[in-house]
């Protein structure tokens, strides 16, 4: 214990030392704890509103389509399905449900003076109930001009069954108030209006086009065959459309966000090697000040390890106070910027509410801020302290 | 008395290899210490003095001979053996005091029991040694900085006296003291080799040589 004791004392002696060197590992472990629950908060957002089963295949226009080149901006927006590569898509997929979507937007008057824009879904009448439930209300009946309105734009403007709205200069009654959907790969009509095709194509014109063709498949197990035989049949000659199921879009928005969480990690990462370095600093400093004193602890007794322990010791000291602050610190601020960021990036949205920000991965990374601090810090001490130790004891006890 | 020299050098040189040429520190000595000795080394700066004080203390290893202490061969003892011997069998006095300024009195004088003994035991035993050298109680608790010269070095001789060793060695225990504290440490010295200890020491000066009963004086290396 003398040599803890000696370790204790030096910190002590050079107290604004440490202090700094204490306050580089602090700032380290937090970089690394906060922004790996950062990360963490993104991901378990994203898992709260990603709602998908990974049930649907989602077919889109392959961007360069219609002859424009894939850098165009306007292929995004030009791009589209005709009605016959739809068929051959549902021939292709079939048993499964082939649902083609129309999508526009207009301005939308929802009484009392409110008005905005708002996405319009074009559904047919016979698809809707397969790809979305009502909470409130029924959907449209056949030949019925009613739409349904989506949870949230509902409830930001107060809309109920029955209630009027003007959608461009047509009116129209709400039929229905759909159940929240959360984040989909195919529609999200949580902010939308969907009418039926038929109203769609009054509405807007017959374009004889859709942006987007879901397919639902029933056995989770048929996924990849119906994606191929969709691919085979249109894709044969050059690529028309992409085809992409949802199971294979979730694995790489998890990847993506996996990759985030990992980036930041590293970012803190680098915080807490440049404190080890700085440890390293102290520790060397520390060393070739008390080379004397080596030297005169080497000649009455103290052997090799000894030395070695207590230079190590000052090391440990100084990265274990820090990491205990820097984890604690981390804890609050971690929940602090997680907060704010999910505040910032959900502002004016009401999906992600009320998830929980900490889980056992939000502690893990203070945990893992806080062993890293410790492991750095003894690394850091491990060379001036094997060089203490290391030093002849005549040689050290001459050096003033 | 045992037949068996405390210390045996047997042709023991020390050669420091530097960029303008060897430098022969020793040059193949031989001598022999036995128990209870009171021996000064004498000799002119650079001769060798304290060379062979480092091999006699185990802080040093020879480029070429054989040292023995008490019949065993400790030349070629690796780094910890020798630093157990230093601790356990060897007292250590220099001119400097060369205490640990971040200890007090009485931590200083503990430092070499801690190494291998508990805390209460230790305590107890580096009150005595202080006590004996002549250190007030109330000076314990003192850092080295704020102990005068003559109490610096004898808290030294306590540290070097505490682990009972079997040898003193001391490197001009006096060297930085005026006259009178000088020989109140020399009289220390004196005191404890009369008690048995074999006691060796360098020095320059003549009057503190005196109270030796054998001199080695040694010139470029070698014993004359």
């Amino acid at each position: 214990m003398i040599f803890f004791s000696f370790a204790v004392r030096n910190l002590r002696r050079h107290w604004i030392r440490s202090t700094l060197s204490i306050i580089g590992i602090i700032i380290g472990v937090i970089a690394i704890a906060s922004l790996g629950m950062m990360g963490n908060s993104i991901n378990l957002l994203v898992a709260s509103v990603i709602t998908d089963i990974g049930d649907t295949i989602v077919i889109t226009p392959h961007t360069a389509f219609g002859g424009t080149f894939a850098g165009d901006p306007r292929a995004a927006v030009d791009a589209a399905i005709p009605t016959r590569e739809v068929e051959v898509i549902r021939r292709a997929a079939n048993p499964h449900r082939t649902i083609p979507v129309l999508q526009g937007a207009d301005e939308v008057e929802f009484g009392r003076g409110k008005s905005g824009y708002a996405r319009i879904i074009g559904l047919a009448p016979e698809d809707i109930p397969i790809l979305l439930n009502i909470a409130d209300g029924q959907y449209p009946r056949q030949n019925q001009p009613r739409v349904l309105v989506g949870t949230h734009l509902a409830r930001e403007y107060g809309m109920i069954p029955g209630s009027r709205l003007t959608i461009g200069n047509e009116n129209t009654r709400v039929s229905g108030v759909l159940a929240e959907r959360g984040l989909a790969f195919d529609i999200n009509p949580d902010y939308a209006i969907v009418v039926s095709d038929a109203w769609y194509r009054n509405h807007f014109g017959d374009k004889d086009t859709y942006p987007m063709v879901i397919v639902r498949v029933s056995d989770l197990d048929e996924i990849d065959a119906v994606k191929e035989a969709i691919e085979t049949r249109i894709n044969r000659r050059e690529v028309v459309v992409d085809v992409a199921d949802s199971r294979e879009i979730l694995r790489q928005y998890r990847e993506i966000y996996r990759q985030i969480t990992v980036f930041l990690v590293g970012i803190g990462g680098i915080s807490l090697i440049i404190a080890a370095v700085n440890i390293l600093n102290v520790t060397y400093i520390s060393v070739t000040e008390r080379i004397h004193e080596i030297g005169i602890m080497r000649g009455i007794g103290a052997l090799r390890h000894d030395i070695l322990r207590m230079f190590l010791y000052e090391a440990m000291i100084l990265g274990l106070i820090g990491s205990i602050i820097g984890g604690i610190v981390s804890a609050v601020s971690g929940y602090l910027v997680s907060v704010v960021a999910l505040e910032l990036a959900t502002t004016g949205m009401t999906f992600g509410e009320g998830f929980m920000i900490f889980d056992m991965n939000a502690i893990g990374y203070i945990a893992f801020g806080m062993a890293f601090g410790i492991g750095t810090s003894i690394t850091a001490g491990l060379y001036p302290a094997w060089r203490a130790s290391h030093l002849a004891p005549v040689d050290a006890m001459r050096q003033k | 008395m045992s037949d068996v020299p405390l210390l045996l050098f047997r042709g023991v040189s020390k050669i420091y290899p530097l960029p303008a040429g060897d430098v022969v520190a020793l040059d193949c000595v031989t001598l022999t210490v036995m128990v209870g000795e009171f021996i000064a080394v004498m000799g002119p700066s650079g001769s060798g003095k304290s060379t062979l004080l480092n091999m006699m203390g185990c802080l040093d290893v020879p480029t070429a001979g054989e040292i023995y202490l008490s019949g065993r061969e400790i030349s070629r003892m690796s780094d910890d053996d020798l630093t157990r011997l230093r601790r356990d069998r060897i007292g250590l006095v220099f001119q400097q005091f060369n205490l640990i300024p971040l200890l007090s009195a009485i931590e200083n004088v503990e430092f070499p029991i801690l190494l291998t003994t508990a805390r209460a035991e230790s305590r107890r035993r580096a009150v005595e040694v202080l006590s004996a050298v002549g250190i007030e109680a109330s000076h314990f608790s003192h850092k080295p900085g704020e102990l005068s010269g003559g109490q610096q070095q004898r808290v030294a001789i306590a540290r070097a006296l505490v682990n009972d060793p079997d040898i003193l060695l001391c490197d001009e225990p006096t060297g930085n003291l005026d006259t009178k504290t000088g020989t109140a440490i020399m009289d220390l010295l004196a005191a404890e080799n009369r008690r048995g200890k074999t006691v060796i020491m360098v020095t320059h000066d003549p009057d503190v040589a005196a109270y030796a009963r054998r001199t080695i004086r040694i010139v470029d290396g070698r014993i004359t």
